[in-house]
C-alpha cells in the first residue's frame, strides 16, 4: 500500500481514537452528573460547572490545535490529531517524534516520505506516554488508599495536604513566569500577563462580592484568561516581545 | 455546600467508577498499541528494531518518570473518575488539572472528598469533550483557519496561555493560604531565575514545589497556625 502521511486510512483510525474518547467522556459526564444529583448538589451547580469548564478549555483547545498544524508539516495531519486526542500534550509530543525521527537519521524539517520511518515515530510516541495511564489502570485503588492512610482520620490535614498540592503545581508555574527575566524586558512579557490574569480575576472577586454576581464565580477564571491572553498582544507590542 | 463526607472506604459509587474506569482506560491501553501497530500492517512497514531502541532510550526514561510523577501529584486533585479520564484524555498541566481546580473553587466543594470526585470528573469530561470537538473541527476546518491561527497578531495571546492561566489560578489559590504558598513560590521563583533551562522541565518541578508546600504546611499545623485537628 503507497503510503502518504495524509493517508485516509490514518484519518479512519483517529477518527475511531477520537469516537472513543468522545464516548468515554460523555459516559463518564453522565455517570457524575447523576451521582452529583444523589449527593444533593444543585443541577443549577452541576450545569454551570460543565459550561464554565467548556468555555474555559476553548483557549488551550485551540492552543493544542496549533500543535497539531506544528506537527502537521512533517507527520501529516491525522496522526498528530490522533496524538494530541488522546494521552498527549504538545510539549511531550515535538519531542519524542524528533527522538524517533533522528534515530532514523531522517530530517525534521521535512515531511516524512518513509513508511518504516513514520511507523517508528508511531510507535515511540505511543510507548513513550503509556507510563501513567498504566499506573492508572492498575494501581489507582492502591495510589488512593495511600493517600488516605497519609492523612487518617484528620480531616483538617487531609484538607491542608489537598492545598499544599495544589501550591505545590502552582508555584512550579509561577516559578516558569521568571525563567526568561535575565533577557530583558521581554523576558517580564509572561509575568506582566500573569498579573494582568490576577487583577481580572481580582476584579471579578470584586463583582461577585460587592454587585452579588454569584453567577460570575463559575466564569471567573476562564474570562480573566481569555482578558489576560488578549492583552497579551498590546502587552507584548509595548514590551518588545516578538 | 456546608456537609462533604471525606473519602475514607469506597462507596458504591466510587467501585463503579473504579470498574468502568479500569475498563475503559484497558480499552485505552489497547488502542494505542494497536495503532501503531495497524499502521505497520496496512503499509506493511516495520521499524527496524536498532533505530526504536535508541528512540525509546531517549524517551522512556524521562517520559515514563514525569507520567510517574504526574499519577502522584494530580491523583488527588483530579479524583478517581477524573483520574481514569484525564489519564487517558491527556493535556493535563495545561488543561484538565485547572479546569477540576477551577471546578471545585467555583462549586465550593474540596478534592477528595464524594462531591468534590464528581464535580472535578464533571468538568475535566466536559472539558475532555469541547476539547475533542474543537481539534476535530480544527483538523476538518483547517484550511481556512491555518492563516488565523498562524497569524503573527495572534501569536502573542497562544505564546501566553499557561501565564493567563496561572495568574488567575495563583491568585485565588496563594490569597487562600498565603503562609503555605510562599516558601514553595520563593523557592521557584529563585530556581526559575538561575536555570531557566529548567522550563523545559516543569512537570518535574511540580512535586518538588509540592512536596516543600507540604513541609512548610506540616511544621504550620503542629505549630497551630493553621487551624486545629478536625
Amino acid at each position: 500500500m503507497a503510503f502518504s502521511v495524509n493517508h485516509p486510512f490514518l484519518y479512519l483510525l483517529s477518527g475511531l481514537v477520537v469516537v472513543f474518547i468522545l464516548a468515554q467522556s460523555v459516559h463518564f459526564l453522565v455517570k457524575a452528573a447523576r451521582q452529583a444529583r444523589k449527593l444533593n448538589i444543585a443541577s443549577g451547580v452541576i450545569r454551570k460547572t460543565i459550561l464554565s469548564s467548556m468555555l474555559f478549555s476553548v483557549a488551550p483547545a485551540v492552543s493544542i490545535l496549533v500543535g497539531v498544524i506544528t506537527l502537521s508539516k512533517f507527520l501529516g495531519l491525522p496522526f498528530p490529531w490522533y496524538r494530541l486526542s488522546v494521552l498527549g500534550a504538545v510539549t511531550y509530543e515535538l519531542p519524542a517524534a524528533t527522538l524517533a525521527v533522528s534515530a532514523m537519521g531522517a530530517p525534521v524539517t521535512e515531511t516524512i516520505t518513509d513508511a518504516a520511518t513514520f511507523a517508528t515515530i508511531a510507535w515511540v510516541m505511543s510507548l513513550g506516554i503509556l507510563s501513567g495511564l498504566l499506573l492508572v489502570l492498575f494501581g489507582l485503588k492502591k495510589i488512593q488508599g495511600g493517600m488516605v492512610s497519609l492523612t487518617g482520620k484528620d480531616r483538617r490535614w487531609g484538607e491542608i495536604l489537598q492545598d499544599a498540592l495544589f501550591l505545590g503545581m502552582i508555584s512550579a508555574f509561577v516559578g516558569l513566569l521568571f525563567a526568561n527575566v535575565r533577557a530583558g524586558l521581554p523576558g517580564f512579557i509572561p509575568i506582566a500577563v500573569a498579573l494582568m490574569s490576577a487583577l481580572l480575576m481580582l476584579v471579578c472577586g470584586l463583582l461577585i462580592k460587592v454587585l452579588k454576581w454569584s453567577w460570575l464565580e463559575q466564569y471567573a477564571l476562564p474570562l480573566s484568561m481569555l482578558g489576560a491572553m488578549a492583552l497579551s498582544i498590546p502587552i507584548t507590542a509595548i514590551m518588545g516581545g516578538n | 455546600m456546608t456537609t462533604q463526607k471525606p473519602v475514607v472506604t469506597l462507596s458504591a459509587y466510587e467501585n463503579q467508577v473504579h470498574k468502568a474506569g479500569r475498563l475503559w482506560a484497558g480499552m485505552a491501553l489497547a488502542i494505542m498499541l494497536m495503532i501503531p501497530a495497524a499502521i505497520c500492517i496496512y503499509f506493511d512497514a516495520w521499524p527496524p528494531l536498532s533505530a526504536l531502541l535508541k528512540a525509546l532510550v531517549g524517551v522512556l526514561p524521562m517520559y515514563w518518570t514525569v507520567g510517574i510523577i504526574e499519577v502522584f501529584t494530580f491523583v488527588p486533585m483530579l479524583g478517581t473518575g477524573g483520574s481514569y479520564l484525564g489519564f487517558v484524555t491527556g493535556n493535563l498541566t495545561n488543561l484538565k488539572v485547572p479546569a477540576a481546580l477551577n471546578a471545585l473553587q467555583a462549586a465550593n466543594v474540596r478534592a477528595g472528598t464524594e462531591e468534590g470526585d464528581v464535580i472535578s470528573t464533571i468538568a475535566i469530561a466536559s472539558s475532555s469533550i469541547i476539547t475533542t470537538l474543537i481539534i476535530a473541527l480544527g483538523v476538518f476546518l483547517l484550511g481556512s483557519l491555518q492563516p488565523v491561527l498562524e497569524s503573527p497578531a495572534l501569536k502573542p495571546a497562544f505564546d501566553n496561555i499557561l501565564p493567563a492561566l496561572f495568574g488567575a489560578l495563583g491568585v485565588v489559590f496563594i490569597s487562600k493560604n498565603p503562609k503555605i504558598a510562599i516558601a514553595p513560590l520563593l523557592f521557584m521563583v529563585v530556581l526559575f531565575m538561575l536555570v531557566p533551562s529548567l522550563s523545559k522541565s516543569v512537570s518535574i518541578l511540580v512535586p518538588v514545589g509540592a512536596l516543600i508546600a507540604i513541609g512548610v504546611a506540616r511544621v504550620l499545623y503542629k505549630q497551630g497556625k493553621l487551624g486545629k485537628k478536625a
